[in-house]
């Protein structure tokens, strides 16, 4: 009876089975490792901190070690960067403008034109289009010379304008918010027509509230883009007091600004983390729509 | 031979068209309207693609035209520096990592993410699991690079983890591992993204079929390779491209943490392009962004000729 009823079991959680999720389980944790490892060592004191990284930084003998959990918890490093920091602030203002000024004109221009796109036929379409697909699968290190030009020619480098200008004209959130779009019913656009409404009437009163989880979708990639946006600012800004948070490369030779480091880290992750818990649901869709299947 | 001279026929038939239309401007009102619509249509992308042009186009074709100019004269130069950039060490090492690179991580990314997606699919926790494989996707570079320096220095908290078992560790940054520690780097980053598309493509697949297959007695692994696999082709290729792309983007991490010059087993094409225009080589930098924007492109529409094939 009771071999017959193990067996059963041993049927139900099958050994392979089992070993998939235990490899599963420990992806998952590896994934979010880094999370915990900030967050304890953003809470550690100096003593603490030279206890289990004094290897590293400042090279006594032996290996860094780090626990789960710190020992003794202290605000001290936020207290300190907040009080004793200004100039974290003024990057931490800078980031905040590069994202929402990019983030307000993709807004403005993007959805206009993926609602062109999706809605309507003009000569040429095609064409355009192709060139949006292209222009969004290129990678920075192609376009770099040209926004570079480009930026020379209109005094914009060493400028937040420099970089949030091209991020504005970025082709990947048009493609995002067409595929949106496009799944909006011409009946529907037909009788509001017939109802006598006027294009930028459609355009604000159906494209933009059906559309809309496309355009958070679009914003929250976004988000987490331009929220760590490295190329561009290391390229074009040579004003250290333009720098984004982003390219913000605390030195941690010393133990006391390696507890700013991690406390700098974890306040640049905090936006990032609000607008992930509070998107994922667009963050997925978004990634389903970047699908470039034609 | 036949089809060009449909196309030319056609045109010279729009042509005239328009020509009619001019003429007699009262009797096609109709069709005037239509034009008037239609550059309507043309009006909502305007703003965007006057942006587009001014910011990628117009200066892409600069760059098309100073990629045949020399530096500092400026004068033409023909194939000049298309030959300079391939006889240039640094880009052809440059040109070897990122194929490496995109060689070993695309089919380990892709292969994994899928054997994930699909444990993933059919289960209760498979959200929350999602969700964590996500977070690397939020997580800053510059937050990642300070646990990665930590994480990988010779005195390192990997190494004591590998000393407490017993094996001994090494220089993670500064050998040739610096090159798996980049691998791991990107797929840590990119798993739920493609967990994501995956599972997207999963999702598409009718439950009809397999319950058919499983009346007529498919086992789950018949299942799995006559169902899934073979109705996953075409997420294949969009997954390939956006992988793909991605994995320029592991350059963030890399100088992070390894800085302008890395161990040359990660120096990578974006290492080179910054180094370039530090120093004014413009020259270079403009042969060799034509020269991977064509290799790009083809690349694209190879892949997609591919795929379409595959599925017709």
């Amino acid at each position: 009876m009771r071999i017959n009823a193990t067996r059963k079991a041993k049927r139900k959680f099958h050994p392979g089975r089992i070993a998939c999720w235990l490899l599963l389980g420990a992806f998952a944790v590896i994934a979010l490792y880094p999370v915990f490892f900030l967050l304890a060592g953003s809470l550690m004191g100096d003593d603490e901190l030279k206890l289990y990284l004094g290897p590293v930084i400042s090279g006594t003998g032996g290996h860094a070690d780090f626990p789960l959990l710190p020992l003794f918890p202290t605000l001290r490093h936020y207290v300190e960067i907040f009080l004793d920091t200004p100039e974290f602030f003024v990057m931490f203002w800078n980031s905040v403008k590069i994202t929402f000024g990019v983030l307000l004109g993709q807004f403005l221009v993007g959805t206009m034109a993926a609602w062109g796109f999706a809605k309507y036929k003009f000569p040429g379409k095609k064409g355009f289009f192709l060139i949006y697909m292209i222009l969004m699968l290129m990678p920075f290190q192609v376009l770099m010379l040209s926004d570079y030009l480009v930026l020379d020619w209109m005094k914009l480098t060493d400028h937040l304008w420099g970089i949030i200008l091209p991020g504005v004209f970025s082709t990947f959130p048009v493609f995002i918010m067409y595929r949106f779009f496009t799944e909006i019913s011409d009946s529907l656009i037909e009788s509001a027509k017939l109802d006598g409404a006027r294009d930028w009437q459609l355009f604000c009163h159906i494209a933009l509230p059906m559309g809309s989880s496309g355009i958070i979708s679009a914003m929250v990639l976004g988000f987490l883009e331009y929220w760590s946006l490295i190329e561009q600012p290391l390229t074009f800004l040579k004003d250290k007091s333009l720098f984004p948070l982003s390219i913000f490369l605390p030195d941690i030779t010393a133990i006391s600004k390696s507890g700013i480091a991690f406390v700098a880290s974890v306040i640049t992750f905090f936006p990032a983390l609000l607008v992930f818990l509070g998107g994922q649901e667009y963050l997925e869709q978004g990634i389903m729509a970047g699908a470039v299947k034609e | 031979m036949e089809r060009r001279a449909k196309g030319f026929r056609k045109f010279y038939h729009r042509k005239r068209e328009v020509r009619t239309a001019r003429g007699r401007v009262g009797q096609t009102q109709k069709k005037n309207g239509k034009r008037r619509k239609q550059l309507r249509g043309f009006l909502w992308i305007l703003p965007s693609f006057l942006g587009v042009m001014v910011f990628y186009l117009l200066p892409y074709g600069d760059v098309l035209r100073r990629s045949f100019l020399g530096a500092v004269d400026g004068r033409f130069v023909g194939l000049e520096n298309y030959k300079s950039i391939f006889s240039n060490t640094a880009f052809q090492l440059a040109v070897k990592n990122t194929l490496c690179f995109t060689v070993v991580c695309i089919p380990a990314l892709i292969l994994l993410a899928l054997v994930c997606a699909v444990i993933l699919f059919r289960s209760k926790y498979g959200g929350v699991i999602k969700s964590a494989f996500l977070m690397p996707m939020a997580l800053p570079a510059v937050s990642v690079a300070l646990m990665w320096r930590l994480l990988f220095h010779a005195q390192g908290i990997l190494n004591q983890w590998l000393a407490q078992l017993g094996i001994a560790g090494s220089d993670w940054m500064n050998g040739g591992q610096a090159f798996w520690v980049l691998v791991f780097s990107y797929i840590w980053k990119n798993l739920g993204y493609d967990i994501v598309l995956w599972m997207a493509g999963l999702a598409g697949i009718s439950e009809n079929i397999y319950e058919a297959a499983r009346v007529d007695g498919a086992g789950e692994w018949q299942c799995f390779f006559k169902i899934t696999l073979p109705n996953l082709k075409s997420s294949l290729y969009t997954i390939t491209v956006l992988s793909f792309l991605n994995s320029f983007k592991v350059f963030r991490e890399a100088y992070l943490v390894a800085g302008d010059y890395p161990h040359e087993s990660i120096y990578m094409m974006q290492h080179l392009f910054n180094n370039w225009f530090r120093g004014f080589s413009f020259d270079k930098m403009a042969a060799a962004a034509v020269v991977e924007s064509a290799v790009l492109l083809l690349l694209i529409l190879l892949l997609q000729k591919a795929w379409d094939n595959k599925e017709g």
